[in-house]
């Protein structure tokens, strides 16, 4: 009996005798994630569930990630599936207004230059040690699309999910501070005055009806392995502008994404165990992803001083800041930016057009990454 | 493959793959808007 009571009180304290520092830094890491998401406003939809989900599954003992746990069911079914980032991008379809893009179609080059962060991070990633695979999914942070990265790193660099996750949505909403001194030191003061006359070209409700479905089937084939990214987005963006499927486009923007979002978040923050988190490498992610959304921003902002150049003046720099996927963002962004030098300057139209182009480049991006891999042998 | 054969192979295809496939698009939505292009009474018609 004496000795009943005694083991059983050593389970009261087993969770204790277990819990090491890792753990407690875990769940600090955790409780700043939940600060920056509820008390910062930054990206908080991810970052709560996120947060909740790194404290819980380094409560010792309480085997979440166990092989039957609740968080490995979520993991398992939804992350390594890739269906939780592709119903995210039917959502974000269906939310997304392509009009700007569709009204000034030649700015979406900006979209492409606003990628090449992408390419640049892996050859650093590569130079600091990281293997093939590894640095493919710390360079997918420069798409600064948190679904695109979730999706290519869940792929390649599964142990690399909690890191890439949190760092793709934390510099996501810290654009508005990452992107202004990049733009300022890239461009003269002159080019920033810059005043873009106004492009109002309406576009038909068949046009808008025909660019999803167009650009699924082209972007697709040049670009295969991308079909399902590129094809979920469009999909939600058929829905939203045929307007057939109100109720789908509607499910797919609040019901689907809000119940994805949830446990994707949950099932990020599993990914964020003490002995797969606390490593050199979660902060050479860090570091890389914040270099790789700078990165994507200078090739930007450049591009947008060589359209400058080729027009002869007419299309201010900074929109080539706007070519990221961070949207409407970005966009704000190089408004406020522009405004700051030229009060007379309106640049948010040009500004939204660049950034849904980015929006569209992120994906295509990550979809020709893809293919060149498959092209290559890497992938399967 | 080494390592940097694999980087600038990847970096290079990449890029300019991003910026053929995007160009392509802003080809056909120019060539969407001259076969559909936007009649004026387009929006009264969605109004109404």
């Amino acid at each position: 009996m004496e000795s009943a009571i005694i083991s059983g009180l050593q389970g009261l304290f087993l969770g204790i005798t277990n819990l090491g520092l890792g753990h407690v830094i875990m769940i600090i890491i955790g409780s700043l994630l939940l600060y920056l998401g509820i008390s910062k406003g930054y990206e908080p939809l991810l970052l709560l569930p996120i947060g909740f989900g790194a404290i819980l599954v380094n409560i010792p003992l309480a085997g979440l990630m166990d092989e039957h746990g609740f968080f490995r069911f979520i993991y398992n079914n939804g992350v390594l599936t890739e269906v939780f980032p592709l119903l995210i991008f039917v959502g974000i379809g269906a939310m997304t207004d392509f009009q700007p893009l569709l009204e000034n179609p030649k700015i979406i080059l900006l979209g492409a230059a606003g990628q090449f962060g992408i390419f640049l991070t892996l050859l650093l990633a590569l130079a600091v040690g990281f293997d093939k695979l590894d640095a493919i999914a710390v360079a997918i942070i420069g798409a600064c699309d948190g679904p695109t990265a979730i999706y290519v790193s869940s792929k390649f660099a599964p142990h690399l999910l909690g890191a890439v996750s949190v760092a793709a949505y934390s510099y996501m909403s810290l654009v508005p501070l990452i992107q202004p001194p990049i733009m300022r030191w890239l461009t003269t003061d002159k080019e920033r005055k810059i005043v873009m006359g106004v492009v109002k070209q309406p576009v038909s409700k068949t046009t808008k009806i025909l660019f999803p479905i167009v650009v699924t089937v082209v972007a697709s084939i040049l670009a295969p392995l991308g079909a399902a990214l590129i094809g979920t987005v469009m999909l939600g963006n058929l829905m939203k502008e045929s307007g057939a499927v109100d109720r789908l486009k509607s499910a797919s923007e609040n019901e689907i994404a809000n119940i994805v979002t949830l446990l994707l978040g949950l099932a990020i923050g599993a990914t964020m165990e003490a002995e797969k988190f606390l490593r050199g490498e979660t902060l050479m992610v860090l570091a890389l992803g914040l270099i790789a959304i700078g990165l994507d921003t200078a090739v930007g902002v450049l591009f947008g001083k060589l359209m400058c150049l080729l027009t002869g003046g007419k299309i201010n720099p900074l929109i080539g800041a706007a070519g990221i996927s961070a949207f409407p963002m970005s966009a704000r962004v190089v408004q406020m930016e522009g405004q700051k030098y030229n009060k007379k300057s309106y640049l948010l139209m040009h500004a939204m057009s660049a950034n849904a182009s980015g929006q569209i480049g992120s994906v295509i991006a990550a979809a020709v990454m893809l293919s060149v891999l498959k092209g290559m042998g890497i992938v399967g | 493959m080494d390592i940097w054969t694999f980087g600038w192979t990847v970096a290079l295809i990449g890029m300019g793959g991003t910026m053929l496939v995007l160009w392509c698009l802003s080809l056909l939505i120019l060539l969407l808007k001259k076969i559909f292009p936007y009649q004026p009474d387009e929006s009264a018609t969605q109004k109404g």
